[in-house]
């Protein structure tokens, strides 16, 4: 990102010009990436199931750019957004949503299980609420080794009413676990409303004191928000001060997952929080800020020409080989379990 | 050579590991300031301290989902589930996370880890605390499945699954824990995927596991004693990896073959090893084969009904008789 000067005094705040053009390229590159693999679905390109985080945007993109080298994420089926902001590149994602040999796991788990450890994306999990004890075994090790990254851990309102969810908030917060926990309050479980199976009206943030944890709800549809919001966990976790739980408000543009028009949303319920879109809200802002229309259409045309590259790199890619079919079940590369 | 306990193996097993490398940590309920439950880890706390030997909340799922966490990125878990009866609270863990990411990911994510568990029958405590649950993990592609019989396979075998890079499941017979063994000074260091002939013969092969270990010698004994029988008698011990060249080589021997299996019937894991057998070394034999297991019922708890459930000495010594007098 070249480097200029601040045409408004608000570009010198805490966040400053390069990271906010950062936090929009990204919410760009995921809105981007994500509508081409709906695009792919449609002709029958992208295989099995997908969970598109279309208007989640912000949330991924404010934690993952407040994150150091080294600081690891655990997502969800809905894994997508995070694994881009981790700056995994978009044909290693496409490219496995299509199955195909060129896939970031080279079609071996899907688009529900994308990983990528060297961009520190240890794993999206489908079981619901697996991942937060994981991430509580992961800061666990940093806690022990005295290293200082943090992991982070992702997961849907829905989430908050699974056990696992509750063992890991106790775990976290007796051992004082550099981890923080993220809910991505959508206010839909699959099809239904959060409200409706839930004793409380903020699913994690009423939750949090159970476990002596601030009450954290931010709005996620502003990645400034999220931005600061994360920096201020993380700097807890890194010195010592133990989990945080935040609660981010947003919506899904989109159904659950690709089978699913969303029918059973109310009237204008879609119409309103796209008014409230994370990409609108911050296109606006740079503006506000005095950034012109042609570094962020520099930006977007950027963004388009490499989704466009990846897209015919997947396309071109061939299918995974049959003799990749029973590698790495054990560590020693194979499938045996006999003599 | 000292005579120590399967309770103390445990213990000098764990000690042994953890002197040798400071990732290996271990966790779990009442393991630290108490010493477990079945006092099968007294003392580690006082030798290794409050950062590598940590009491738990009552939170399986934590406790197997922290264990992954800390493998997955440089550390050497040991986990204590209680008993292994409560795997199905945490068994996402077993069945679905330790077993499925490395393959899922193309092998990018690892997972050494140790989880030990008190399995078997034997303490009168009803149908919730008295499982022998090896066949729930036998069948999982990518576990390895471990059950020693005696002190020193406790301390070898547990080494090897500490050592080994893929999560092992390390069962424990709370019935063993009392028993005694001559175990030598010194590391002890056995390997996984190797199976044990503890008494030789001739006339039939009895594989068994754990508990069954010792009641398929008894019979053995009984047999050779009573009816001029002579068994060999092969300690299994890892289920996963299966040592199925010792146990064909036997049979082609023999000619007959017997499993002892404390697991109900169906779906054990002698069914998987007859199958072997049946496939490979049909022409070698001369009989049926032959399981003797636990009934397709959960275990009772009163002292009476439960040794009458599980296979005895009797029981074992009968069934090969009568085989082979057929
Ligand atoms: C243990 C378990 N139960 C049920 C499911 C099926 N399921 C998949 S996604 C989902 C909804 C999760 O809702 P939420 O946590 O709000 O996440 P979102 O999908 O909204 O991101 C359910 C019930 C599952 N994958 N795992
Ligand atoms: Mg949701």
């Amino acid at each position: 990102m070249s480097k200029k000067p601040a045409q408004s005094p608000a570009l010198n705040d805490d966040i400053g010009e390069d990271t906010r053009l950062e936090l929009y390229r990204s919410q760009v590159n995921i809105r981007e990436a994500e509508q081409r693999a709906f695009d792919l679905f449609l002709q029958n390109l992208v295989k099995g199931t997908s969970h598109l985080s279309l208007g989640q945007e912000a949330v991924a993109a404010g934690f993952a750019v407040a994150m150091k080298k080294g600081d690891l994420s655990f997502c969800t089926y809905r894994g997508h957004a995070h694994t881009l902001a981790r700056g995994v590149p978009v044909e290693k994602v496409l490219g496995e949503l299509m199955q195909r040999d060129n896939g970031l796991m080279r079609g071996k788990g899907g688009s529900m299980h994308l990983t990528s450890e060297e961009h520190g994306v240890m794993g999206s999990y489908a079981i619901i609420g697996a991942h937060l004890p994981i991430a509580c075994g992961a800061a666990w090790r940093a806690q022990y080794k005295k290293q200082d990254d943090v992991s982070v851990c992702f997961f849907g309102d829905g989430t908050t009413n699974i056990g696992a969810f509750h063992e890991a908030l106790n775990f976290a917060a007796v051992w004082k676990l550099p981890v923080v926990f993220v809910c991505e309050n959508n206010l839909y479980m699959e099809y239904t409303p959060i409200a409706d199976v839930t004793a409380v009206p903020s699913p994690a943030g009423d939750r949090a004191s159970a476990y002596g944890l601030e009450k954290i709800v931010i709005d996620g549809n502003d990645a400034d928000v999220v931005y600061r919001a994360a920096l201020k966990a993380y700097d807890k976790a890194r010195s010592g001060g133990g989990p945080s739980l935040i609660e981010c408000l947003t919506y899904r543009h989109s159904g659950h997952s690709r089978a699913d028009p969303a029918k059973y949303r109310p009237e204008g319920e879609l119409e309103k929080w796209k008014e409230r879109d994370p990409i609108k809200i911050y296109r606006e802002r740079l503006k506000a800020f005095g950034i012109g229309d042609d570094v962020i259409a520099k930006i977007d045309a950027d963004v388009k020409r490499v989704v466009d590259e990846a897209t015919e790199a997947c396309k071109a890619s061939p299918n995974p080989p049959m003799s990749i079919l029973t590698t790495d079940v054990y560590a020693d590369g194979g499938f045996a379990w006999r003599n | 050579m000292a005579e120590l306990t399967y309770r103390d193996a445990v213990i000098r097993g764990i000690a042994q590991e953890m002197a040798r490398d400071e990732d290996v940590v271990f966790l779990g309920e009442d393991v630290a300031k108490a010493g477990g439950v079945f006092k099968a880890t007294v003392g580690l706390y006082e030798q290794f301290g409050s950062l590598r030997v940590r009491d738990t909340p009552i939170s399986e799922q934590a406790i197997l989902g922290a264990a992954m966490g800390a493998a997955m990125t440089g550390l050497k878990p040991i986990a204590e589930i209680m008993f292994s009866d409560f795997f199905a609270v945490c068994f996402d863990y077993i069945a679905n996370e330790f077993p499925k990411s490395r393959y899922m990911t193309n092998g990018q994510t690892k997972c050494p880890l140790v989880v030990r568990t008190g399995n078997g029958a034997g303490s009168r405590f009803g149908a919730q605390h008295s499982q022998s649950v090896e066949n729930w993990c036998m069948m999982i592609p990518g576990l390895k499945v471990v059950a020693p019989s005696s002190p020193i396979d406790v301390i070898g075998l547990l080494a090897a699954s500490v050592r080994d890079p893929d999560p092992v499941i390390f069962l424990e017979h709370k019935s063993l824990y009392a028993t005694k063994g001559e175990v030598p000074d010194g590391e002890i260091l056995d390997k996984l995927g190797t199976a044990k002939i503890l008494r030789p013969g001739k006339d039939a092969t009895i594989v068994a596991l754990a508990l069954m270990v010792p009641r398929a010698l008894a019979a053995a004994e009984k047999l050779a004693k009573e009816e001029g029988i002579d068994c060999e008698v092969i300690d299994v011990r890892s289920l996963v990896p299966l040592d199925t060249q010792t146990i064909l080589a036997s049979v082609a021997k023999t000619h007959r073959c017997f499993s002892v299996e404390e697991n109900p019937r169906l779906c054990g894991w002698g069914a998987e090893i007859m199958s072997i057998i049946a496939d490979e070394a049909f022409y070698d034999l001369d009989g049926p084969l032959v399981r003797i297991t636990t009934p397709h019922c959960p275990l009772p708890a009163a002292d009476i009904l439960e040794d009458a459930i599980l296979p005895t000495v009797d029981r074992i010594a009968d069934r090969v008789k009568r085989t082979l007098q057929a």
